[in-house]
């Protein structure tokens, strides 16, 4: 049976899109004196607002101010009154949630049932999480008063603008830090809305300032001699050089980079749910997603019962406008990315995978990229080793448990897992032995900000949530 | 008696639980605080290195495999065996940091108490580091500290038994493996703890101990893609910054620590445990 749609867009006016944006310092918005960027709907390709982005000078004047905000304001304010302001953030984000996710799905992309339901949500809660954390850090395990650090530098990536803010700023400041933010230079409107609620709220000028540029303005940043700890999210290959950069500086960094994250399912697997898991792993959000379930690993005696199963479910995927309540996938962020991920494809083919593309209709304009699945992958392939970040995934096979483990651990990687199967004592013996910072069992992409997200080796170092992600922004 | 001639020792690599020369053949003088010859040390090369971290990561699975339990026991066996040899390492530790007798015994005490210290911490580390998250869905998550992997270790150029216990007993107490680099000038210290080690249940690799010049193995322990972690307590202070960047290739863990050697018999907090561990967090859906 084939399911007819009619469109169901959410209206794009609630969004209250303005023409122009500006940045945020010291409470205020100004002008930068940078080159204005121009931020895309990539469904439509239109431009949907301009907005100022900052020079050296601007990023000099925001670490001043927020130096100044830790040192007058911030830094000594009782964690009691520090809270009252994060919890006013959250509820706010709350009361405009729809507004944001309107406008996240026109900036980025995204389905608007995952802005929806998982990004503005999921960031609401960071901040009431991490607010009533403010007044109680001598019981997070870290000593009996621990301090903040100071000001933190922090650079977000485009996948996820809103909730990535969320999870930089709310525990700098439950920890007493003030914050200059960059957020990606193809999304950075949210953010800004952000600085709009932070200013409703009320927070002291200057304690979290939003410097919107590209990759520039973010080394300007992390490398500003004013700043006591940086935060990074983003491609492993910048995380590299900003690790390097920051070398004998003393200060403080944590990185959340990519990943290559192995989705092993057993043969005892629910198999149905396990498509469910799969198809959540690597087609959420487009694939855009450091975490996202990318190599799936399937036990040699149901891979191909699984594998059909599984193209008949991506086929049913509605790909197109992010507005419409039916979309399950998304625009392709950008142009730059969208050429990526048609490099990595191609690789795959040329270096002998099958590929399978969905057929369902794409948009004529805008960027869109069917949901495809690679089978007869090898783990030497591009499309196994290389972090592709797009709805493309790789299958691999696999016959013994052992022979899983040591298939998902190949890789400079270690951010994610995914687990299948119905037996409980497996479950633990998979999850201890996969080096990686989160294993999904029966499940994928959950997120919450009392559980620890991070990773192991070439993904990163430091946790975001939880007691252990405190650790970040205390001078411990 | 007295005119005996003594046997006098071979100071070796510990590689993989073996004490195999430097494969180089090289070896250099040690000398005591006085510039008195004590003994020659194997000078250890990037193959040395190379094949100690071969051994470390070999060693990895059933070291950070083992029950808290058993390696709480393990380490501890190590300081009873610590304990028998008291007067070596006082000895030792007089000859080499120039040390007064009693000075070197309390030294030797205090490296032996703090392995204790770091022995007992096996079996608490997930309880005082790990949690149960109280996440908002159907789920049940929670978090466990596991070892980071293999971890290269400068070890202090001053401190040749306190400070190398202070910085070695924590990478094993995580369960993680350690390639360490002995203070260049002290190094004899460090070989006796690696002979107390290897008659110990300690499983070879576990432990890997290069003895030679810091500034000549410590570049390529720093870019070594197979390393995750780096302490550089011992390192050339103007070293550091080349040290930190060769780490950033591969994402290494690099441990903040001073850039003098603190003062070593201060009791130690947590950090370095918390330093060399990874938070896994596990996820599974409740229902019936």
């Amino acid at each position: 049976m084939t399911w007819e749609y009619a469109p169901a867009p959410e209206s794009r006016a609630i969004a209250n899109l303005k023409p122009s944006y500006r940045m945020f310092v010291d409470g205020e918005f100004v002008e930068g004196k940078g080159e204005p960027l121009k931020s895309v709907n990539p469904a439509t390709e239109e431009v949907l607002a301009e907005v100022s982005t900052a020079s050296q000078a601007d990023v000099d004047h925001a670490v001043k101010v927020a130096r100044r905000a830790y040192d007058k304001v911030w830094g000594r304010m009782p964690g009691t009154e520090r809270a009252k302001y994060i919890f006013r953030i959250a509820r706010m984000i709350a009361e405009r949630a729809r507004e944001l996710a309107v406008l996240e799905s026109l900036d980025n992309g995204k389905p608007i049932k995952e802005s929806r339901d998982t990004d503005v949500p999921t960031a609401a809660a960071h901040f009431f999480y991490h607010a009533g954390w403010a007044d109680k850090l001598g019981y997070a395990g870290l000593g009996p008063d621990p301090r903040p650090l100071g000001v933190a530098g922090q650079v977000i990536p485009w996948n996820f603008p809103l909730l990535m803010a969320a999870w930089k700023i709310a525990p700098a400041l439950a920890c007493g830090n003030t914050v200059v933010l960059k957020p990606a230079e193809t999304t950075p409107l949210t953010a800004l809305v952000l600085a709009e609620i932070i200013q409703q709220a009320e927070l002291p000028p200057g304690v979290v300032n939003i410097l919107p540029g590209a990759g520039d303005v973010g080394a300007q940043l992390v490398n500003h001699p004013g700043i006591d700890k940086v935060a990074f999210t983003g491609s492993t290959e910048v995380g590299k050089i900003i690790q390097g950069s920051l070398a004998g500086t003393g200060k403080k960094l944590t990185l959340e980079l990519g990943g290559k994250a192995a989705n092993v399912v057993f043969d005892d697997a629910p198999l149905d749910q396990a498509v469910e898991g799969i198809v959540n792993g690597i087609f959420f959000n487009q694939g855009h997603v450091c975490c996202a379930g990318s190599r799936l690993l399937v036990q040699e005696s149901i891979a191909e019962e699984l594998l059909d199963k599984l193209r008949k479910r991506v086929s049913t995927l509605r790909v197109g406008d992010p507005l419409d309540k039916n979309t399950d996938v998304g625009a392709i962020n950008s142009r730059a990315q969208l050429d990526k991920i048609h490099e990595l494809v191609a690789a795959g083919e040329q270096e002998g995978a099958h590929r399978w593309t969905s057929a369902c209709p794409l948009p004529d304009k805008g960027f869109f990229f069917a949901p495809t699945v690679f089978a007869d992958v090898t783990q030497s392939m591009r499309i196994a080793q290389e972090e592709i970040f797009g709805p493309v995934l790789s299958v691999l096979t696999f016959r013994t448990p052992d022979e899983a483990v040591a298939k998902a651990n190949n890789t400079p990687y270690g951010l994610s897992a995914g687990v299948w199967t119905e037996k409980g004592s497996r479950i633990l013996w998979m999850a201890n032995r996969l080096r990686a910072g989160v294993v999904w069992a029966n499940t994928f992409n959950r997120f919450d900000p009392t559980a620890p997200f991070g990773g192991y080796q070439e993904s990163g170092f430091g946790r975001e949530g939880g007691r252990t992600g405190l650790e970040a922004y205390l001078d411990v | 008696m007295s005119d005996r001639v003594t046997v006098s020792k071979t100071y070796k690599l510990y590689l993989g639980g073996a004490f195999p020369r430097s494969e180089s053949g090289r070896t250099y003088p040690v000398a005591d605080a006085h510039g008195r010859f004590l003994a020659n040390a194997a000078q250890a090369s990037r193959k040395d290195l190379r094949e100690a971290v071969v051994a470390a990561r070999a060693a990895f699975g059933k070291w950070s495999g083992a029950t808290a339990y058993n390696r709480g026991q393990v380490l501890y066996r190590v300081a009873e065996l610590l304990e028998g040899r008291r007067e070596q390492f006082a000895a030792e530790v007089a000859a080499g940091e120039g040390v007064p007798g009693k000075r070197a015994q309390s030294l030797v005490d205090a490296a032996i108490d703090r392995w204790v210290w770091y022995a007992g911490w096996t079996d608490k580390l997930a309880t005082v580091l790990g949690a149960a998250n109280p996440v908002a869905g159907p789920y049940f998550s929670f978090s466990v500290p596991e070892p980071t992997g293999v971890v290269g270790v400068l070890a202090p150029q001053g401190s040749s038994l306190l400070g190398l216990v202070s910085v070695v007993a924590p990478v094993l107490a995580v369960g993680a493996t350690a390639v360490v680099v002995a203070s260049r000038d002290r190094p004899l210290p460090a070989v006796t703890l690696t002979e107390v080690l290897a008659t110990s249940d300690v499983p070879g690799g576990v432990v890997n101990l290069l003895t030679g010049h810091t500034a000549e193995l410590a570049p390529w322990l720093a870019a070594h893609a197979d390393v995750n972690a780096l302490d550089l307590t011992g390192a050339d202070a103007d070293q550091r910054v080349e040290l930190e960047k060769a780490a950033a290739g591969t994402v290494k863990r690099v441990l903040r620590v001073p850039t003098s050697e603190p003062e070593w018999t201060d009791q130690p907090d947590i950090g370095r445990l918390r330093a060399l561990v990874e938070t896994k967090t596990v996820w599974h859906p409740m229902g019936i």
